[in-house]
């Protein structure tokens, strides 16, 4: 009966094949070539061994390493407090506590370097310190979202039964706490881990020459030594130890979580310490996440001899003074940005839509497809910008001037986005609806088109939200895509803030805090797509 | 002795518990009966110190212990749905008020044995907890909690959720092993039979309160 019913309703079989066939294509001629470009670059023996004996390869890597164990370490500990008072408590505010706390995570990565090149002073800039600052505060966001998930279906009698028998808070916290959020305390170090050891915009705008991660030193070996080779292998090796984290995380993530039963989880704080507790972390914490960008709109209207209008009211020109040119144009950088995100944006909302009803459409296979999608994210933006850059140099593919090529790196980092925020909706739909629409009179393929295709409405507004979100902040592929006289915003902000001279810095500034504006509303915007969606399910 | 004097508390400016006295010999077991929405565990959370009340005070063999926080009172409480650490095994539930206080390894797998004796689950030690029956976790939970040793054992309708002739044979074990143990309790209960079963005196909440 039910396999009677499932082939009666079942699609075309050249359905999915059909759908897959862009996305795969895309896949395939911006993804897997200039992957393979960069392995057979590698796989010659002498540039491996040129590139791993090149001198300060082994600082390089001791840096790379270490800031990230810094990074993660240091984001736990911070980030436990409002992990714990957002999972446990109930009190006004906490949406908005939440939002604060999770927002900068969205933020482009060179925004978060601008707010801090603002807020500390001049002799942190170019300081191991000031780079895992703000990597904190852009990481704090994954132990909110990870670690309180876990930690707000923990019931709370649980520990109060751990009271009752006779351990301390701190004991509770070690013995029954502790190890039943480490699945999530692992989850959080990893993902942490992998950003802040893969992190470029933050490093390449706060750590200065001396501080490069291999990711900073992949693009200065590519786009200032013209060291491609070495650049490559840098990239290959990088990619290897990432695989390496992946692994072993998911490894230990596997063993046992555990189910939970009965009791509540958040609560009002009733005692006069608890109460004191909410007030000071969720404070501490808004106080925090504000500052940096606080400061940072704030220094956008400094100029040399005080307050001024002077930065942003020069945004149009590209003349620091008469017959002196910057060489960056301000607010064409917004232009470019607007254009890169509306055709990044198109692209993945195009592509990454096909590519989730293929997936859903072809079920077992799609799989497949699905982990090849997700591969551009777990392949660093400097990765994908550089084999780009090396594989579309030649003739009829020479495409490194073309305008579209920076959008395409920006949908390559977007569409597994789009997928995973379009998959659950397409994976909730249960398979009676369609064959109650062929039982009313449509045909299979009208079925699907009504109950799938036209579900998707909402869910794609905000999936093209977090499309553009993705493009407008972009910035490791594009610092090898973009050509010069057409910076977006992001290079452009690095350009200027790299300046001396307070004018071209506050402009900086000016442009930082438009990129944030600009981010913050589509994120609001796709956000609302999601949440009205949810409500309507 | 246990002596609850006026305590009061309010959730949202709502009064769930309105100056509610209870006085409690040393090894008697008193049932609190009455219809949901008393604030019976309400009650027993203040008397637990997981519950900090509006008015009024708890005291335990002549001293206020309104302001000790719970894991220093001595008073134990058994959860309606067990609580049961889902990350140790049946041992490790049992011997966790043991450890707590700092007892030698040797004294603790001591002690774990004596009460999977008491509560009929002799080789259980080494079980997950996830994989127990729902009697068997009753068992465990009423173990976990003596094993800590408290002055006063507190029972949040610990026999819910039971078929009727499995509930029949927890609640007489119960009574034994109270009975056999001389553990002062309160037990939380909707069920006039079981408060008979297994209390010395029964109070009513809601009523006059004695």
């Amino acid at each position: 009966m039910d396999l009677d019913r499932g082939r009666l309703t079942r699609l075309p079989r050249w359905v999915a094949p059909a759908l897959a066939a862009l996305p795969v294509a895309g896949l395939a001629v911006f993804y897997a070539w200039p992957f393979a470009t960069l392995l057979g670059r590698v796989l010659a023996p002498s540039s491996v061994t040129d590139a791993l004996h090149s001198r300060g390869i082994g600082r390089v890597l001791w840096f790379t390493l270490w800031q990230a164990v810094a990074s993660t370490a240091l984001t736990m500990v911070v980030g436990f407090a409002p992990a714990y008072v957002l999972a446990r408590y109930r009190f006004a505010g906490r949406r908005a506590a939440m939002a604060i706390a999770t927002v900068p995570f969205m933020l482009p990565t060179v925004v978060v370097g601008a707010a801090f090149l603002a807020l500390l002073p001049t002799r942190w800039h170019g300081t191991a310190a000031a780079i895992v600052v703000a990597h904190v505060f852009f990481n704090v966001a994954v132990m909110v979202r990870l670690v309180g998930a876990m930690w707000a279906v923990l019931p709370t009698d649980l520990t109060a039964a751990a009271r009752t028998l006779g351990a301390s808070p701190a004991q509770v916290l070690r013995h029954v706490v502790l190890p039943l959020l480490r699945p999530a305390l692992l989850a959080a170090a990893s993902v942490v881990f992998i950003f802040t050891f893969t992190s470029f915009g933050v490093v390449k705008l706060l750590g200065g020459a001396g501080h490069p991660t291999i990711e900073v030193e992949i693009a200065r070996r590519a786009t200032q030594l013209g060291d491609i080779d070495g650049a490559a292998v840098l990239s290959v090796v990088q990619l290897l130890l990432l695989a390496a984290v992946v692994w072993w995380s998911s490894r230990w993530q596997r063993r046992a979580t555990h189910a939970f039963t009965g009791g509540r989880s958040t609560r009002v704080a009733r005692a006069r310490g608890e109460r004191r507790l909410v007030r000071t972390v969720m404070t501490a914490t808004t106080l925090a996440m504000l500052a940096p960008l606080v400061v940072m709109v704030a220094r956008s209207f400094r100029s040399s001899d005080g307050w001024s209008l002077t930065p942003w009211r020069t945004l149009g020109d590209s003349e620091v003074r008469p017959g002196i040119s910057l060489g960056i144009d301000p607010l064409g950088s917004l232009c470019v940005s607007a254009q890169y995100a509306a055709v990044a944006t198109v692209i993945s909302v195009v592509v990454g839509g096909l590519a989730a009803l293929a997936i859903a459409a072809a079920r077992r296979h799609g799989r497949l497809l699905d982990v090849g999608l997700v591969l551009p994210l777990g392949t660093s933006a400097v990765t994908i910008g550089l084999g780009m850059l090396i594989t579309f140099d030649t003739a009829p593919f020479d495409w490194r001037a073309a305008w579209w090529l920076p959008p395409v790196g920006h949908s390559l980092v977007a569409i597994p986005f789009v997928v995973r925020s379009l998959l659950p909706t397409l994976r909730a739909i249960h398979p009676d609806q369609r064959a109650a629409a062929i039982g009313l009179g449509a045909p299979p393929l009208r079925a699907w088109y009504e109950v799938e295709v036209r579900r998707l409405g909402r869910p794609l507004l905000a999936a093209a939200g977090f499309a553009a979100a993705v493009s407008l902040g972009e910035f490791g592929a594009t610092t090898f895509l973009t050509r010069s006289g057409r910076e977006s915003l992001p290079i452009a902000i690095d350009r200027l803030l790299g300046r001396t001279g307070a004018v071209p810095r506050a402009q900086g500034f000016a442009l930082a805090t438009i990129l944030f504006a600009l981010t913050a509303v589509v994120i609001a915007l796709a956000d609302r797509g999601e949440a009205a969606d949810a409500r309507r399910a | 002795m246990l002596d609850v004097r006026e305590v009061s508390v309010a959730f949202d400016r709502r009064p769930v518990l309105d100056a509610v006295n209870l006085t409690v010999q040393s090894a008697e077991v008193v049932a609190l009966l009455g219809p949901s929405g008393t604030g019976k565990s309400t009650l027993l959370r203040v008397v637990a110190g997981l519950l900090v009340p509006d008015a009024g005070s708890v005291w335990l063999d002549g001293i206020d212990i309104t302001e000790v926080p719970p894991h220093r009172r001595r008073i134990g409480l058994m959860f309606q749905n067990e609580q049961l650490f889902p990350h140790l095994d049946v041992a490790g539930n049992i011997g966790f008020g043991p450890r707590m206080q700092g007892f030698a390894k040797a004294q603790v797998a001591t002690a774990v044995e004596e009460l999977l004796a008491l509560v009929g689950l002799e080789g259980f030690a080494g079980r997950r907890v996830a994989n127990l029956s729902g009697g068997e976790a009753k068992r465990v939970a009423l173990a976990r909690a003596l094993a800590a040793r408290p002055a006063v054992l507190l029972l949040d309708e610990p026999l819910n959720g039971l078929d009727r002739e499995l509930h029949d044979r927890l609640a007489t074990d119960l009574a034994a092993i109270l009975r056999a143990t001389g553990t002062t309790a309160v037990l939380v209960t909707h069920d006039h039979d079981e408060a008979a079963t297994v209390a010395d005196r029964t109070v009513v909440l809601g009523a006059d309160t004695a």
